[in-house]
Parts: C-alpha cells; sequence; structure tokens
C-alpha cells in the first residue's frame, strides 16, 4: 500500500541522496517526493511517498532513523493529515472557448496563471483526488503541458 | 589480546567516554589548543586530541599538505601500507583487535576509491573506522579534474555517515563527530573527504571536549516491560537456545552471555562475528551454527524451543532457509539496532538496546527470582549429538598420506596460547576450516570478514592487529588465492618489522568455489583452478624478506608450526593440501539448516553421512552414495 512519510532532516548538500539512496538501495520505489526547508532553515522537511507492505515499510522507517542527517519521521499515512499538492495545467483552448476552462477553474478553486494565443494555464492546489478529476475535465480540451509537485502533508492540531 | 595495557576496564571505560561524547585522548588540553594553523595541522592536532597514535595510510597529490603536518607529529606513527585497500584493512583489523577507532589517511580520487572494499568490509561487520580522504580543491569539485572522485557518493551506502569539510570553521567539530559517531551506537566507518584548499587554508585551533547530535541517539537501555517478558520467557523454556552475534564482542558483554547461559543451562551457538563471545572451552558453549557450523549446532536450532538472538542479525549463511528456521522456538531478539529486529525474523520479544546492559538486566532479574533450569535433559541431548557428530576426529582422514587442513588448524589451536594470541582469517574454506577447528578463549582474538566476505582482508588485518596488540602472537590463517588479493602488504610487514606469521592453506584452486562446482555444478570447475606451482610463495616470501617453509607431508605439521611460532620475524608456512579437500559439514544454500551434508557419524564408525536432522530412523546415507546419485541424476 500507499505510505505518506514526512521527514525532517537538516538542510545540508547530500542529505537527499543519502535519503533516497537509502530507499531505493533497500529495493523500494519513491512514488513521489518534495523537499524544501522548514521554519528553521537548518532544516528541511521531505514528503516521501512510497509504495511498500508494512513489513517493508517499518524497514524503511527504521534504515531512515538510522541515518544521522534523519531528525525525525512521521507516518502520516493512517493519520487524519492535511495532504496537498499544487499543479500547473496547460490546457489546449481556442479564444472562444476561454470561458469554459475559466468556468470549471472556478468551480475547482483555482486559478489562471497565463493565458496564451490557444492555451490557458491553470494553477490548482488541492489533494490528489480532485486535481485528478480536474486533469480528467481538461483532457477533454486538452493538456499540452502538465506538472504536479508531488505532495506535502502536515498532520493536524498541535503534535507533529 | 594485551592483558594489561587493554584490560576489560580500560575497554568499558573507553566506551563510558564514547558513550558521554568525550574525546578519547586530551581534547582541548594539547599544546595546539588556541593556535593558529593551518587545516592539515590541524587535523593533525584533531587526531591527537583524540588519543589516536597510530594510522594507516598511503599519500599523495591531495593528501599531501596532511601528510606534511603528520611528519611533525611526535604521538602518531604512520604505517605506510603498499595498497589503500590494505591500510583500509589494516586499521580494520587494529581496530578489532584492540576495540579503538581505526584511522586511515588516503589521498583523493584512486587513493580514495580503493578503500571502498575495505570500508565495506567494516561496515558488514560494524567495526569503527575514520577514514580521511584528501580531496580537490573547493573551487575545482565536480570539474573532473585530476585525481577527483566523489568518493563521498560513491561511499554513501556503505558508511554510517560522512562529511566533505566544506569550512576550516567546522573541522574540529566534524572529527570529534565522526569519532564519536564511529564508535557509538552500532559502530560503523565514518569518511571524512578534506578539500586540499582548506588544508591550505589558516585557522585557530579549538577542540571540542564534547559533543551532541540531536538527531543522532542509539538506545543502549533496554525497555524495562520487554526485559521482564524476555526473563520470564527464558524461565519457562524447556529448551532454551542462545544466538551469540559480534555485538556481544563490540559491547563487551562476554561475562554477560557466561553468566546467562549457566545459571540457566542455556547452550551457545556462535555466528562467525560471535566467535570468541564466549570460552571454546566451556562446555555451553556450541561454536558454529549455519551452513558451516556442526550438526549438534544446527540441530540445537532446529529443535529449540526458545532462541535468543544477542547481537546477531540472522544472517543468510546462519538461517539456511528461513521458514525453517528454529520452527518450534519463539525467538527474543536483542540488538542495538532496530532496523535489525523484524528484519528476517519476527521476534515475539524484541529489545533494542546495548547487549552488555540488556544481559545484566536480565540476568539481575533471574537472580532475584534465583531462577533455575527446567529441564536438565536438553543439555544432555545436545551435548550426546555433539559425541556423535564431531566437526572432526583424529581417526579420520578423507585423504590419507596428505594434509588434513583441519587437523593443521586444530594443532595451531593447541599451540597458541589463548591469553595472547589473534588468528585472523582470509575468506573461503581455510576461513571455515579455522572457525570450525581453531578454539578461542577470548572476544577480539578471531578476526574474519563476515558480512562483506572480503578476500584480501585477513593478511593486511593481521599487520594492523599486530601493530595494535605488539605483544601477542598473530597469525593468519589465509587460502592461497586470498593472500594473492593483498599480498604487497608483505611489503608493510617486512619494512614495519611486524612479525606476522601466515599460515597458507594452500590447494592451488579458489577452493570455495571449485568445492561447490563439484557440489552442485556438476564438477564443471570454471575458472577455480590456479597453477600448481606459480607462484612459489616460499621463494616469494623470501623475496620480501620473510622467512618461510613449506610441508606437504602429515609428519611434518607439528615441527613446521612450532618453527613458525618460534620465529621473531614475518614467517609464511606454506601448507599443501588435496584440491578435492571439501569443508564439511555443509548445508546447500538455501536448505534448512538441519539438511546437512557430511557430517561425520560416530556411531556409524566415523563416516561421512548425509541426512535431514535425525533421519527417517533407517541407515543413514553415506555422503560417497549421495554424491553417486548426485552424479546420476546430473547424468541422465
Amino acid at each position: 500500500m500507499k505510505h505518506i512519510l514526512s521527514v525532517l532532516v537538516e538542510n545540508k548538500p547530500g542529505v537527499l541522496s543519502r535519503v533516497t539512496g537509502m530507499i531505493s538501495r533497500r529495493g523500494f520505489n519513491i512514488g513521489s517526493l518534495t523537499v524544501a526547508p522548514t521554519e528553521d532553515e537548518t532544516l528541511s522537511r521531505m514528503t516521501i511517498i512510497v509504495e511498500a507492505d508494512e513489513v517493508g515499510f517499518e524497514q524503511i522507517t527504521k534504515q531512515l532513523h538510522k541515518l544521522v542527517s534523519v531528525f525525525k519521521i512521521s507516518d502520516l499515512t493512517e493519520d487524519d493529515a492535511i495532504e496537498r499538492e499544487l499543479v500547473l495545467f496547460k490546457v489546449q483552448c481556442s479564444p472562444e472557448r476561454r470561458h469554459e476552462i475559466i468556468e470549471i477553474a472556478t468551480v475547482f478553486r483555482a486559478n489562471i496563471v497565463d493565458v496564451g494565443k490557444n492555451t490557458l494555464t491553470v494553477e490548482a492546489t488541492g489533494t490528489e483526488s480532485k486535481l485528478d478529476a480536474m486533469e480528467d475535465l481538461f483532457r477533454a480540451y486538452g493538456i499540452r503541458q502538465l506538472t504536479r509537485t508531488g505532495k506535502i502533508a502536515m498532520s493536524r492540531g498541535h503534535d507533529q | 589480546m594485551t592483558q594489561d595495557a587493554n584490560t576489560l576496564q580500560d575497554k568499558l571505560a573507553r566506551k563510558q567516554t564514547a558513550l558521554e561524547g568525550k574525546p578519547f585522548g586530551p581534547g582541548s588540553h594539547t599544546e595546539h589548543e588556541g593556535k593558529t594553523m593551518t587545516g592539515a595541522q590541524a587535523i593533525i592536532a584533531s587526531l591527537e586530541a583524540e588519543g589516536v597514535d597510530t594510522i594507516f595510510g598511503y599519500p599523495g597529490g591531495q593528501a599531501i599538505k596532511i601528510y606534511d603536518a603528520l611528519y611533525d607529529s611526535k604521538k602518531i606513527h604512520h604505517v605506510l601500507a603498499r595498497h589503500e585497500q590494505g591500510a583500509t584493512h589494516m586499521a580494520d583489523g587494529y581496530a578489532r583487535a584492540t576495540g579503538k577507532v581505526g584511522v586511515v589517511l588516503v589521498t583523493s580520487g584512486p587513493g580514495a576509491t580503493n578503500t571502498v572494499t575495505g570500508i565495506m568490509t567494516a561496515y558488514m561487520d560494524s567495526v569503527p573506522l575514520v577514514v580521511i580522504t584528501g580531496q580537490v580543491t573547493r573551487g575545482v569539485i565536480g570539474t573532473d579534474s585530476f585525481q577527483e572522485s566523489d568518493i563521498v557518493g560513491i561511499t554513501m551506502p556503505i558508511v554510517k555517515h560522512s562529511f566533505l569539510l566544506q569550512s576550516t570553521a567546522d573541522l574540529t567539530r566534524t572529527f570529534r563527530e565522526a569519532f564519536y559517531v564511529a564508535s557509538t551506537g552500532r559502530p560503523g566507518p565514518v569518511l571524512i573527504d578534506v578539500p586540499s584548499d582548506i588544508s591550505g587554508e589558516q585557522m585557530v585551533f579549538h577542540y571540542p571536549d564534547s559533543i551532541s547530535i540531536p538527531s543522532y541517539k542509539p538506545t543502549y537501555r533496554g525497555n524495562a516491560k520487554q526485559v521482564k517478558q524476555a526473563a520470564a520467557l527464558i524461565t519457562k523454556a524447556k529448551r532454551p537456545l542462545l544466538y551469540a552475534g559480534g555485538g556481544i564482542v563490540i559491547s563487551h558483554a562476554c561475562q554477560e552471555l557466561v553468566e546467562l547461559a549457566e545459571r540457566m543451562q542455556i547452550p551457545v551457538v556462535t555466528s562467525l562475528m560471535g566467535k570468541g563471545a564466549m570460552p571454546c572451552s566451556n562446555p555451553l558453549n556450541l561454536g558454529p551454527v549455519g551452513m558451516h557450523g556442526s550438526k549438534y549446532a544446527n540441530m540445537a536450532v532446529t529443535e529449540c524451543d526458545l532462541l535468543i538472538a544477542v547481537g546477531a542479525r540472522f544472517s543468510d549463511r546462519v538461517t539456511g532457509k528461513v521458514s525453517e528456521f528454529a520452527p518450534h522456538a519463539k525467538v527474543i531478539h536483542i540488538d542495538i539496532d532496530p532496523a535489525e529486529i523484524g528484519k528476517i525474523i519476527n521476534p515475539v520479544v524484541p529489545i533494542v538496546g546495548d547487549a552488555r546492559v540488556v544481559l545484566a538486566s536480565i540476568n539481575e532479574r533471574l537472580a532475584k527470582q534465583d531462577a533455575k533450569p527446567n529441564d536438565e535433559q536438553w543439555v544432555k541431548d545436545v551435548f550426546s549429538w555433539r559425541e556423535r557428530w564431531p566437526f572432526y576426529t583424529s581417526d579420520f582422514a578423507d585423504y590419507p598420506d596428505k594434509i588434513a587442513p583441519e587437523v593443521v588448524l586444530s594443532k595451531l589451536s593447541d599451540k597458541l596460547d589463548s591469553e595472547a594470541s589473534i588468528v585472523t582469517t582470509e575468506v573461503g574454506q581455510h576461513q571455515m576450516w579455522a572457525h570450525q577447528n581453531i578454539r578461542r578463549e577470548h572476544a577480539r582474538t578471531f578476526l574474519s570478514s563476515g558480512g562483506a566476505g572480503t578476500m584480501g582482508f585477513g593478511f593486511p588485518a593481521a599487520i594492523g592487529a599486530k601493530i595494535g596488540c605488539p605483544d601477542d602472537e598473530v597469525v593468519c590463517v589465509a587460502g592461497d588465492g586470498s593472500l594473492q588479493m593483498n599480498i604487497q602488504e608483505m611489503a608493510t610487514a617486512r619494512a614495519e618489522n611486524v612479525p606476522v606469521k601466515v599460515l597458507l592453506i594452500d590447494n592451488r584452486t579458489l577452493g570455495m568455489v571449485y568445492q561447490w562446482q563439484s557440489l552442485f555444478y556438476n564438477k564443471r570447475f570454471s575458472f577455480t583452478q590456479l597453477p600448481a606451482n606459480d607462484p612459489d610463495f616460499v621463494k616469494l616470501a623470501e623475496a620480501y624478506g620473510w622467512q618461510a617453509a613449506r610441508i606437504s607431508r602429515p609428519e611434518e605439521v607439528d615441527a613446521a608450526l612450532d618453527q613458525m611460532l618460534a620465529s621473531d620475524q614475518p614467517y609464511l608456512l606454506d601448507v599443501v593440501i588435496p584440491k578435492d579437500q571439501t569443508v564439511y559439514p555443509m548445508v546447500a544454500p538455501g536448505a534448512p539448516i538441519d539438511d546437512i551434508i557430511g557430517a561425520l557419524d560416530v556411531t556409524l564408525g566415523g563416516v561421512r553421512v548425509t541426512e535431514k536432522g535425525f533421519g527417517d530412523g533407517k541407515k543413514p546415507k553415506s555422503l560417497e552414495d549421495v554424491l553417486d546419485e548426485e552424479e546420476r541424476e546430473g547424468d541422465e
């Protein structure tokens, strides 16, 4: 099954490859990964989605814990965690049909961030299912380009 | 073991120092403190602050500034190896024998990459090393400059941690962290890559007297509830068995292991890394288990109802077919590395902690309850199996008139003073014969590449061990394949005047692979046979300034061993054995460990037999029958 890991690491060169190297070396595949500095700029937070069974996932967590560069690992899979992803769609669209795209974007609380001669670029954030739904709708028009950031996640309430 | 200079108390004191994050040496209390110096001088000063008196290395362009600083050191003895891999194995042997951190200094590029096998060997067997590599200047990193290699990237999967020095401001703290990380928790190699412009930069030297790494906090004390559960299982078990690994040696838990085994009459099987964890003279010690373990040790695992694994990691060479490993047993797994627990076997009681601390707390509970063994019969049974299926008996010979390696190694074992000797091995058949036939009384006196299985380890490791423990007799048991992987270090032993002994078990084959080809690949000996006369190891040794002798007849063994051990010079004894001599007993790869090929059965008059467990009640098949059958099947 898919697991969401939130990993707090040292913000130093090479740490990303230590983490990803450890996961791939132990035979697991990373579904998506995001990394950026936190409120404390000596630290970065990685959100990693991996596919693994329970035993495999336990190994990944324990092996990551052993890395000296890793401070803390939270498993957000079972949690009622807040998950978000950002996506940019460049949608094929003639000028006369622009309003249709704008309508869809409005329904999904997305923004139009660029208009070309025959394209509209839409920025959307949300859960995976919401973004998948938008993607389905835009496919009918033709998607010229699509970029997703990969998931970021955070637990609710006070505890991290 | 140099008893006077490096007692258990010394080792425990050093462990305590390590745990507290304090330097192993004078720290800030050196004459270097507060002085302005180059980065290179600060590296040498840092090593002195850590109390390092011996390092192993090989100079080169990007390390030249560090070597220049080393030239002035009066405290550090540098051992010049003839290959960086040799230097790394020497530091490893030094660390395994003394319990101290081994230090390696090499240059960039090929100098650094030549340490890779040595680092991996240390990593697999949890040996504390600090490897210092020169690097090209910061400005040209990433430009494919001369002798540039991304050694931090290359070694990432095989180090416990690594650093690319970015500034002189981080230098001394990095060294303290490296020694701290290498020596605490589950030990391992740590690499520090030093760009040569940092070596040249001026800085003020301040060595930290303590360190704390918030992201690195190993667990030493076992969870009290789990300790209680473990003690309860131990008191209830009818057929308990201890499975001792290298963690016992590393944590200095030998006394605690013996106390537990003796109080509850629990037999002990040992992994290759666990050899020496319990004196071989203790009858409860059943010795080697697994692929080339004894039939009685393997049967004990299969029959036990409680398996207490301590500082061991259920290597495939021990478990064989995992689903049939210890099939009747509940498992207690004690290890300082949480990732080892549940990796191969799911224990009923997992305990993360230091083997010494956890065993002591289990012993304490058992003492309080005045716990007694449940079933005297279990130990009697196991001992009777030992009588029935010994590793070797003197009235047995696979090849009469030829030297039997079992006999040579057993005689060597008898002749060595177990209080003042260290045996190292290379990797292959001779390693398994040594494991089976050399009896050791103390931890850190049998050094062998377990996890990595590195041919070329044993000989340089012997040099490192002898340098670390100069009062001990150090013998490397080698094969003619392995020895040639780092034979150039004969020059190091001569130049450094290190009188190590090499007992060469010479069969002119790459014996372990040859054995597998013989047993499992229809005798298709693909590239495992070496020239019968080249090299002449005696002449080769003499060319390096060594003493040497060769024997090929059984009656020569005693005198030749005596002569080797009497020498105060580096000495090679070339022992010619038949190439078809096979390491028995053996468990085929992937088979359950009670399915044993070629164990001697004295109840049948001392013949090798092959059967699973106790057999089906019929007369067991002789080894010859089994091999004939396999051959016929192969022909069909």
